[in-house]
């Protein structure tokens, strides 16, 4: 099956600032109570969202200025605790293409790139930069280039960086790895062979 | 020549590399598939779609934990969105030639108790699972790791994952622990010490003479919260009180072929020599009984100490950190946490829910109360630890001092069941996370500690010392 050419992602941008987001914030368990991962997107930062709007304030989510953006923003450490895929999932379904955050939680950024949501890293300073672009101007076209690894937006740009075999597979469209897994058959039945725990007990 | 010693970590993925794939990534072998009814009906879905079958249903294990009722397990669960989840495992594995621990098994529980409990989690082994707390089974000296739905699906499609690999930090831990410290209280201690991204790319493998002496039980609650700490696989090297915990269990090997594992298994661990990414040290003797007072595991303090101010850092992140935090937990900068009111006492969770955690408990509970306005829950994290506690009598000592004994299930630790908190209700919590609106109410308020200082708070009715409320010389 061929898989979309991830090389460049525009649109607008939002910014959901803080460190150590965790996938419990970005989705809570309450909306795992499925059986397939269809309208996760209405369960994205729902507390936090609910909680901002009970402060009487606006959360960008929740922004018409914002609406439709394609590229979240985001501190150190996004996506760390459970394992959960629904959290890409729920990003992905609520139109986000890719992450710009300084730094991601291990088994998040993996789940991500195997649906094809591009997690890329920058500065500090570069995200800070990009964070008051975009509240700046909301309608702001931000531009996540994986070839030219730099985030353009307004006439500025920043590095991007991304751990290589993500973005190898993500500008190849190799994002999705079954199709590889599953020509391997041989050589993992090779593989099993030599390991006795994994013999087909006997009757 | 000599090959130079190596690692665990490196042994067994070189066991159970296939090949590299374009990407860099290597196609891992996963020898031990474990699923559960929350993150595995998409992948059977997923697999539908493609057209695939489950390429090896014998090393595929299943049960039902997160959404199980505690009070009455009996079906038809009364939310219908569980009972959809329940019905589809079952579905699923009956069409794939699954083994499945059912609720009637005698066997059901949280995942990564019944892997144990049964013998499936083996040293050498690479073990996945859809949930972030499969690092537990790295307490037998495997590489057990949690994974994604997609990868759910790879697993059942090609018994392999796509990894990178990662590197290891040897964390050894000294000496002793004082009285009323606990496995518990030792993860606390790491993560607050190396930060809960401080593990990201790592693998953290335990070692030191406190896991020398560590049960199995101690060894799965340490390895259990490494992903707290950003490490996705913890591990400890397979000894003879490894060796003695799997003998006679269901799946161990019997006879010839179990000498032959136990040598096997043995020839896994860490060699004398061999290199780490990084080592770290700690004494025993330095690790204090820990509460979290924040909103992740890292933000933890000695039971002596008071809460943070952030007046009183120039980190910028910390500060802001702190900030966040005191204003959801709303809790007083500078105050001792000692003395917090809570209004929930949880003991439950894949992290310390296992029958050395209730017998600890119960030796300093009797004779004691749960302080009036508690609610205080105790929940066994398999139906064998709930048959074996009624067996010795410890589900008596938790109703008597006031405790609602439940069956199994993963319960309040995430409360994807009925077991929730209400409104901005404190809990004093053996779980693992503490994340904000993790224990089911969007406000509500989460306080990770040990099982016997959960005990503590629900008998004083605010966090305590339980050194002082049960004399633990």
């Amino acid at each position: 099956m061929a898989l979309a050419k991830i090389t460049s992602i525009s649109g607008r941008g939002l910014a959901v600032p803080g460190n150590d987001i965790d996938t419990d914030r970005i989705i809570p368990a309450r909306f795992l109570k499925a059986i397939t991962f269809d309208g996760l997107g209405e369960g994205l930062f729902f507390d936090a969202r609910k909680a901002v709007t009970a402060a009487g304030q606006v959360h960008p989510l929740d922004d018409a200025r914002f609406r439709g953006a394609k590229i979240l923003i985001s501190g150190a450490n996004f996506g760390c605790g459970s394992s959960r895929e629904h959290a890409p999932q729920a990003i992905q379904k609520s139109g986000f293409r890719a992450v710009v955050a300084e730094s991601y939680a291990e088994i998040f950024f993996g789940n991500s790139t195997t649906i094809g949501l591009a997690c890329v890293s920058a500065d500090r300073a570069d995200i800070a930069r990009l964070t008051a672009a975009v509240e700046a101007n909301p309608a702001l076209e931000v531009t996540v280039d994986l070839v030219r690894q730099e985030i353009r937006f307004g006439g500025q740009t920043a590095k991007l960086t991304m751990r290589d075999s993500a973005r190898d597979a993500l500008v190849h469209g190799r994002w999705d790895p079954i199709g590889e897994l599953l020509e391997g058959t041989e050589a993992v039945v090779a593989a099993a062979s030599r390991l006795p725990y994994l013999a087909v007990p006997q009757k | 020549m000599r090959t130079p010693p190596h690692n665990l970590f490196d042994k067994v993925w070189a066991a159970h590399a296939v090949r590299e794939l374009v990407s860099g990534q290597t196609q891992l072998l996963i020898g031990t598939h474990l699923i559960h009814e929350v993150t595995s009906p998409q992948a059977f879905a997923m697999l539908q779609d493609l057209g695939l079958k489950v390429a090896m249903p014998h090393r595929t294990f299943a049960t039902v934990d997160h959404i199980v009722p505690t009070d009455r397990q009996t079906e038809p669960f009364s939310d219908p969105l569980a009972d959809a989840m329940i019905k589809a495992l079952r579905k699923n594995c009956a069409e794939h030639g699954i083994t499945y621990f059912d609720l009637a098994s005698g066997r059901q529980g949280i995942v990564h108790m019944v892997g144990p409990e049964q013998g499936i989690t083996q040293p050498g082994t690479t073990i996945a699972c859809g949930d972030s707390h499969t690092s537990t089974h790295g307490a037998f000296g495997a590489i057990a790791l949690g994974i994604g739905t997609s990868q759910v699906r790879d697993v059942l499609a090609t018994q392999t994952v796509a990894l990178g690999r990662l590197k290891v930090r040897r964390i050894n831990v000294e000496g002793k622990l004082g009285p009323g410290v606990y496995a518990k209280d030792v993860i606390l201690h790491i993560i607050r010490t190396l930060g809960v991204n401080g593990g990201t790319g790592f693998a953290y493998e335990y070692g030191g003479a406190v896991f020398d002496r560590f049960s199995m039980e101690e060894r799965m609650t340490v390895c259990n919260m490494s992903i707290e700490g950003g490490a996705r696989v913890g591990y400890v090297n397979p000894d003879e009180t490894t060796f003695t915990y799997l003998k006679g269990r269901p799946y161990s090997p019997t006879g010839a072929a179990w000498d032959e594992a136990v040598a096997r298994w043995r020839a896994f661990a860490s060699e004398s020599g061999c290199a780490y990414a990084d080592v770290v040290t700690i004494q025993g003797a330095d690790i204090p009984p820990t509460v979290t007072w924040g909103i992740n595991p890292g933000q933890g303090i000695a039971i002596t100490e008071t809460i943070p101010d952030p007046a009183k850092t120039k980190e910028v992140d910390e500060k802001a950190a702190i900030v966040e935090a005191l204003a959801y937990m709303k809790l007083t900068a500078g105050a001792p946490i000692k003395g917090t009111k809570i209004d929930v006492a949880f003991l439950g969770s894949c992290t310390n829910a296992r029958l050395s955690d209730f017998k600890e408990v119960a030796k300093y509970l009797k004779g004691h109360r749960v302080s009036p306005g508690v609610k205080a829950i105790a929940v066994p994290g398999s139906q064998i630890v709930g048959k074996l506690c009624a067996e010795l009598g410890i589900d008596r000592v938790f109703r008597e001092a006031g405790f609602d004994w439940r069956e199994a299930g993963c319960s309040m630790c995430l409360a994807m069941n009925p077991d929730k908190l209400v409104g901005d209700q404190l809990c004093a919590s053996s779980s693992n996370r503490n994340f904000k609106g993790r224990q089911g109410s969007p406000t509500g308020r989460t306080l990770l500690m040990s099982p016997l200082m959960v005990a503590a708070a629900a008998v004083a009715g605010s966090v305590a010392d339980a050194r002082e409320v049960f004399g633990v010389r």
